[in-house]
């Protein structure tokens, strides 16, 4: 017997989830413009609406109109393949993210509704198993266009994702420890009186610099890297494909900053104001860093950014890892 | 290690919030400076007729052959230009043909907006030289 009402919940959330989250990422692109103009003393788009507010539908209706171009030698089915890899994991992702606690919507509905699309008791391994997947678009979109930068892009994505995907998943494990949950929304709950950025403040770092390295930003856009790889992987993208490259990574952005606040800011939780708003001021914060981040450091070198993975970040997860569970057992 | 990486971000920081040096181009403006070499004009003589005496110098300069003229002769002698073709898109304002002319007949403006939509609006012909003259404030 099926429950309808709930499938038709369900599926209201998604959709309701789907648009808000494309409607941020649009914006992210306008709100790193700012920011990042900002920084450099500029005022970034301007004159598409009352302050650029428009710019966002403006590039999408070029990106739409672009001519759609696939390079005679590509492996098409591959070329076409890249860019919904690397979009549909990217919001695939915010099915299990809790963006906050029941609501009834100012009493509109008689029993609570959970704010978060599902409840999965795996909520981490799901998230990065769909980033690791996410990889795959960068991957095939550099070998399927048979350009030599793009290649060179791609090898170094997949190195980079090997790398920072295993610090990012170490650094993690600590607040698993912590709470004793994979399942994100008991870690929000574990973390209603202090958050797990005060009794991991080391993982809470790590796991910020390899989200910036997941997310391939400056200062690790290796994949990218403009001033020596053209474009990277997606050198020959054109029209919508390259906007779905680009959807992929701000919802991306999204996920981690998201992400990081359920793991280490204490998700919803804060005092006066809704759930629903604290979880949206923590991630605009983390996202505002990231794009601080951006602006402020040069791409450092490919072997720095190896170097920095294997030799830093992973023994430094290490020792986080065997440190909490040495303190979690005197303690207990 | 840690130290420069959280000073830089400080000075970023800092930047965010300083005000932008930003001039809104085509409503504000910053205008050029008395030197500089926009497009040319040709002066007249106190009694309103061209001062140009077509001698013939500045086509004679121009290293990039911006300026063709056909020389006329009026009835007491005086050579004036039939024609004056000066090529807004050739020339590259190095301002010799000012430098050398005798009469101090053309001569480069501060004008710097000297964008076109087609290339025949720069093309300048001597009457819109003169009427230039007449417009364009030096
Ligand atoms: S400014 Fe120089 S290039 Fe231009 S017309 Fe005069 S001499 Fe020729
Ligand atoms: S503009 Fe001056 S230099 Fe040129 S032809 Fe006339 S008088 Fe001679």
């Amino acid at each position: 017997m099926i429950d309808w009402s709930l499938v038709i919940f369900t599926f209201v959330k998604v959709v309701v989830v789907f648009a808000c989250v494309m409607l941020c990422v649009a914006y992210l692109t306008w709100i790193e413009r700012k920011v990042i103009g900002h920084i450099q003393i500029r005022v970034g788009p301007m004159y598409a609406g009352w302050h650029g507010l428009l710019q966002p539908i403006a590039d999408g209706i070029k990106l739409f109109f672009k001519e759609d171009i696939i390079p005679r030698n590509a492996n098409k089915f591959l070329f076409i393949l890249a860019p919904t890899l690397s979009i549909i994991p990217a919001l695939m992702t915010f099915a299990v993210i809790p963006f906050g606690d029941y609501t009834t919507f100012f009493g509109l509905l008689k029993n609570p509704e959970p704010m978060r699309i599902a409840e999965l008791n795996v909520g981490i391994l799901y998230i990065f198993a769909l980033a690791g997947l996410g990889s795959y678009g960068v991957v095939f979109g550099g070998w399927s266009a048979n350009n030599k930068y793009a290649l060179m892009g791609a090898l170094r994505g997949s190195a980079q994702m090997i790398s920072y995907e295993l610090a990012l998943t170490l650094s993690v494990i600590g607040v698993i420890m912590i709470s004793g949950s994979l399942n994100l929304v008991e870690i929000v709950n574990a973390q209603k009186n202090v958050w797990n950025v005060v009794y991991q403040p080391v993982a809470f770092i790590m796991y910020l610099i390899c989200g910036i390295a997941e997310l391939n930003r400056t200062p690790f856009d290796m994949p990218e890297a403009e001033s020596e790889l053209v474009a990277g992987f997606h050198a020959d993208y054109s029209s919508m494909k390259f906007a779905m490259f680009f959807m992929a990574e701000y919802a991306n952005m999204i996920t981690v900053a998201s992400l990081a606040t359920t793991l280490f800011l204490g998700g919803w939780h804060g005092p006066f104001l809704p759930p629903l708003v604290w979880f949206m001021i923590k991630v605009f914060i983390l996202i505002f860093f990231f794009i601080w981040v951006r602006a402020t450091y040069p791409r450092v070198r490919f072997d720095q950014l190896m170097k920095l993975g294997w030799k830093v970040m992973v023994p430094i997860a290490l020792a986080n890892i065997f440190v909490t569970g040495l303190v979690m057992m005197l303690l207990n | 290690m840690i130290k420069p990486l959280v000073k830089g971000l400080w000075i970023t920081l800092k930047y965010f919030f300083s005000k932008p040096i930003t001039v809104h181009y085509p409503e504000e403006k910053v205008g050029s400076f008395p030197r500089y070499r926009g497009l040319h004009i040709i002066g007249r003589k106190p009694d309103g007729s061209i001062k140009c005496v077509a001698c013939g110098l500045c086509e004679a300069i121009c290293p990039a052959k911006a300026i063709k003229i056909e020389i006329g002769e009026l009835e007491d002698g005086m050579r004036y230009p039939k024609t004056y073709i000066l090529d807004g898109w050739r020339c590259i304002f190095c301002g010799l043909c000012q430098e050398v002319c005798p009469v101090n007949a053309i001569v480069l403006t501060p004008q710097y907006e000297n964008a076109a939509y087609k290339k025949e609006e720069l093309i300048l012909d001597r009457d819109t030289l003169l009427k230039r003259g007449d417009e364009v404030k030096i």
